[in-house]
């Protein structure tokens, strides 16, 4: 991979990686006897591995000659898919462990790093950020190519975008750890990462405007317009979430620049719309590109496509507050949320109507092939989760569901049935393509995974619903002398088997990702190869449709 | 009937599709209208919350954090406290009952960030201090199924062996004047020095907390040991400040929904 880059290329990528070696030395020295110090360390061996990684290659003389024009740039794609799949088996690894510890609070190391509310993030960030977001970087490249039947303008933007990604998330995780944390939930790690992650972010940008702009197509397929506004929304969320002073330039603590009222209504409309633009927009992306492409048929409805494009991007704009009913927020606030997350079913379901609608006259392909399967269950999970948060948002129904496992049941009815199995089954779809080989490794390995998944993710939302549900009617039960019935301990000790079953769910899900991981692996190895499939960008001349068109 | 019921929107649907056929030939036309759409719902329902007056209501008598309790707020967060805890009780019959008041946005107006919860695997904190004795916190935290068989919270052991860190003290407050708590000069400059007497009634340094924090400032070892100053220390005093910086949630009689 790295003797693909030219030579001034390569050196390019050494002075960066230097300088990030030499930013996380001026961290560890400056941040001493700080947490800050400590996340100086990873950075400096972060940086120091990837350098060490470059060096013997810096004299290797040029690449061979090849037409850039004339191929795809697919390594960056490779490397963020199998890095999404080591993400998935840690993230979800660390799920069943927090999972386990609510049933059995002791199984758990002495130190302080062990404890439910440092590893929580671990696993909330690691899935969404880890797995999710190296996912959708690994799939925007692709699909961003092939829709727009252009190569990436650079050979090296791509590889600062994954790479630099990654250097985030490592950050994250190890700081939530060491207890590095701003408390505002998927928005945890420090001034310094999000500054890191700023720059990140624009470079991805940058690269995907400039990609689209070599473009060989007129029109801009529907694919790209979810990742753009993936890229930008989520862009402007975390900038205005992340507004903080910092306690001193060497530390790693900082204060949020909003306070109580404002600052809750700030994080929810970033947290909400986290949910919206990072594991919603983008993941349409990569089913308006998949999911035809896999049944072989074009997409439904155009009109529809529209209709759920912008429809998303205004509506979930306003929903966020909906997690803040009866709350010390203004009335008002609360009820245009409200108003707005009902609304936004009709977006909702008008692309989870346009995918099922998609595979009218492919079901036989459903029925026999897991990779669409996949596809298929994680659009109707789409379409049954945003039924549910539409639900959870009227305010009545949300007095009993708020602070409940309600809650996490919803969240996991579309962290696992919609955004994992869409990532899966992408996966699944683009692996042997980019690889050239004639298919996964082992097709029984998918069909496994597919079942553990499905019933892992079946068992963990029903354990979660029924104890969410209990949870809530037990606080509000009175007795005949108009007191209350439980105490809220009544109400904990009630929800240990559930907190079991939620294990249980957790652990079939995990194992069915672990299959994943090594099926990817065995299949990058050992799978049979296939000649060429023609996959590069046509000669303009041709001019055929990179994806045939919808009605 | 369906269709001439549908015909209006149709023609406006119609027109919005000949539209974008053309804007998505144009990643700039894109990118401006994901960013002017996306705006709205954000402009029209967090900025008016920084200048409509009601957003949060005047209490007089609200008092800022010791440094020492700070300290303590910051060690919450670090613990991630605010995944199973939520500060934040709703206007609804059974919170109040169970709780006390409902929260009023005043008492959080010096919290950045704020810490009202997502999730309670464990009870509301809002009006936690003063519920519990010090002792009680300490050996709770120490081993909490020691004082609550059924408990599934985390031990914080070695909250009571930690010695609290103090010299950034004045940074912190010093930083969150930058963004709103009206903290003074002479309280920045004292930070670490009242954080240690605050846990120490005897000392010279205890009158100077509570001239500028004010008479009713808890002074005490919170963790029963007085030689040192622990996590724990910080940890408690914060505990037991939780829902008792205004009196003004206490003072409205509190409408509660069915």
């Amino acid at each position: 991979m790295i003797m693909k880059l030219t030579g001034a290329e390569r050196q390019t990528a050494l002075i960066l990686c230097i300088a990030v070696t030499l930013v996380g030395l001026v961290m560890a020295a400056a941040g001493q006897g700080d947490l800050m110090g400590m996340q100086g360390w990873v950075v400096l061996a972060y940086g120091g591995a990837l350098t060490l990684l470059l060096m013997p290659y810096i004299d290797a003389g040029e690449p061979a000659k090849e037409d850039r024009e004339a191929s795809y740039y697919d390594d960056p794609t490779k490397a963020g898919i199998i890095i999404a799949m080591f993400w998935a088996v840690i993230a979800m690894g660390m799920g069943v462990w927090v999972a386990a510890m609510l049933a059995w609070p002791e199984l758990r190391f002495d130190g302080a790093w062990s404890s439910f509310g440092r590893l929580r993030p671990v696993h909330t960030s690691g899935v969404i950020f880890g797995f999710g977001g190296n996912a959708l970087i690994a799939t925007s490249f692709h699909v961003m190519q092939r829709t727009s039947r252009a190569r990436m303008p650079s050979q090296l933007t791509p590889w600062f975008v994954l790479l630099g990604y990654n250097l985030f998330c490592i950050v994250a995780a190890s700081g939530y750890v060491m207890g590095v944390t701003q408390s505002k939930e998927y928005a945890e790690p420090e001034w310094y990462a999000d500054i890191w992650l700023v720059v990140v972010w624009v470079s991805y940008f940058a690269l995907y405007l400039r990609t689209l702009a070599r473009r060989k197509e007129p029109h801009i397929y529907v694919a790209n317009w979810y990742y753009l506004a993936f890229i930008l929304v989520v862009a402007m969320l975390h900038i205005v979430n992340n507004l903080a002073v910092p306690a001193s330039w060497t530390g790693a603590k900082s204060y949020s620049a909003f306070s109580g009222v404002q600052d809750a209504m700030t994080q929810w409309w970033y947290g909400h719309n986290a949910v919206a633009f990072f594991l919603t927009s983008g993941f349409l992306g990569m089913l308006y590109y998949f999911l035809p492409k896999r049944a072989e048929r074009p997409i439904y409805s155009y009109r529809l496509s529209i209709l759920s494009f912008w429809g998303i991007t205004f509506f979930y704009m306003w929903a966020g507050s909906h997690h803040l009913h009866y709350t010390a927020l203004p009335h008002w606030v609360q009820t245009l949320g409200m108003t707005f997350s009902i609304m936004l079913l009709v977006p909702s379901w008008a692309s989870a109507g346009n995918a099922l609608m998609t595979l009218n006259g492919a079901w036989h392909k459903v029925r026999d092939d897991a990779t669409l399967r996949f596809m298929m269950v994680a659009a109707v999970f789409y379409g049954l989760s945003t039924f549910e948060g539409s639900f959870m948002a009227i305010r009545p129904v949300n007095s009993l569901s708020h602070y409940t496992d309600w809650t996490i049941g919803h969240v996991h009815a579309g962290a696992m049935g919609w955004v994992a199995l869409i990532t899966f089954g992408s996966i699944y779809a683009v692996v042997p393509l980019l690889w050239q080989r004639k298919g996964m490794y082992s097709w029984k390995a998918v069909e496994w995974h597919f079942w553990l998944a499905l019933s892992g993710t079946v068992i963990y939302v029903f354990a979660m619903w029924n104890s969410g549900v209990i949870q809530g009617l037990m606080w509000r039960t009175y007795t005949e002398a108009g007191t209350l019935r439980y105490a809220f301990l009544d109400s904990m000790t009630a929800m240990h088997p559930y907190y079991v079953a939620r294990t249980i769910g957790g652990l079939l899900f995990l194992i069915g990702a672990c299959i994943g991981l090594w099926n990817v692996l065995m299949t990058v190895r050992h799978a049979p190869a296939q000649a060429t499939e023609r996959d590069h960008p046509s000669l303009p001349e041709t001019n055929e449709p990179a994806l045939p068109a919808a009605e | 009937m369906l269709d001439k019921l549908l015909k209006p929107f149709k023609r406006a649907f119609d027109f919005q599709a000949r539209t974008h056929y053309k804007t998505e030939r144009h990643s700039m036309a894109l990118t401006i209208g994901i960013i002017a759409v996306a705006s709205v719902g954000g402009m029209v329902e967090i900025a008016p919350l920084f200048t409509i007056d009601d957003t949060v209501e005047t209490a007089e008598d609200m008092r800022l954090y010791t440094p020492l309790e700070q300290a303590g707020r910051d060690i919450y967060i670090r613990e991630g406290c605010y995944a199973c805890h939520s500060q934040m009780i709703r206007t609804l019959r059974d919170e109040v009952e169970r709780y006390g008041p409902y929260s009023l946005a005043a008492e959080s107006q010096y919290d950045h960030p704020m810490l009202w919860g997502s999730k309670r695997t464990g009870p509301d904190l809002a009006r936690l201090g003063g519920k519990y004795s010090d002792d009680w916190q300490t050996r709770h935290l120490i081993d909490p199924r020691a004082v609550v068989p059924e408990s599934i919270m985390p031990s914080y052991a070695f909250l009571q062996t930690d010695v609290l860190e103090t010299a950034s003290l004045p940074d912190r407050l010093a930083a969150l004047r930058v963004v709103g708590v009206p903290y003074t000069d002479e309280q920045i400059a004292n930070a670490s020095a009242d954080a240690a007497a605050q846990t120490l009634p005897d000392s010279d340094g205890a009158g100077g907390v509570s001239e500028r924090y004010g008479e009713a400032t808890n002074i005490r070892a919170f963790d029963g040991n007085p030689g040192l100053v622990t996590e724990m220390d910080a940890l408690v005093a914060y505990l037991q400040i939780l829902g008792r910086l205004t009196d003004l949630p206490h003072q409205i009689e509190p409408e509660a929904e069915e």
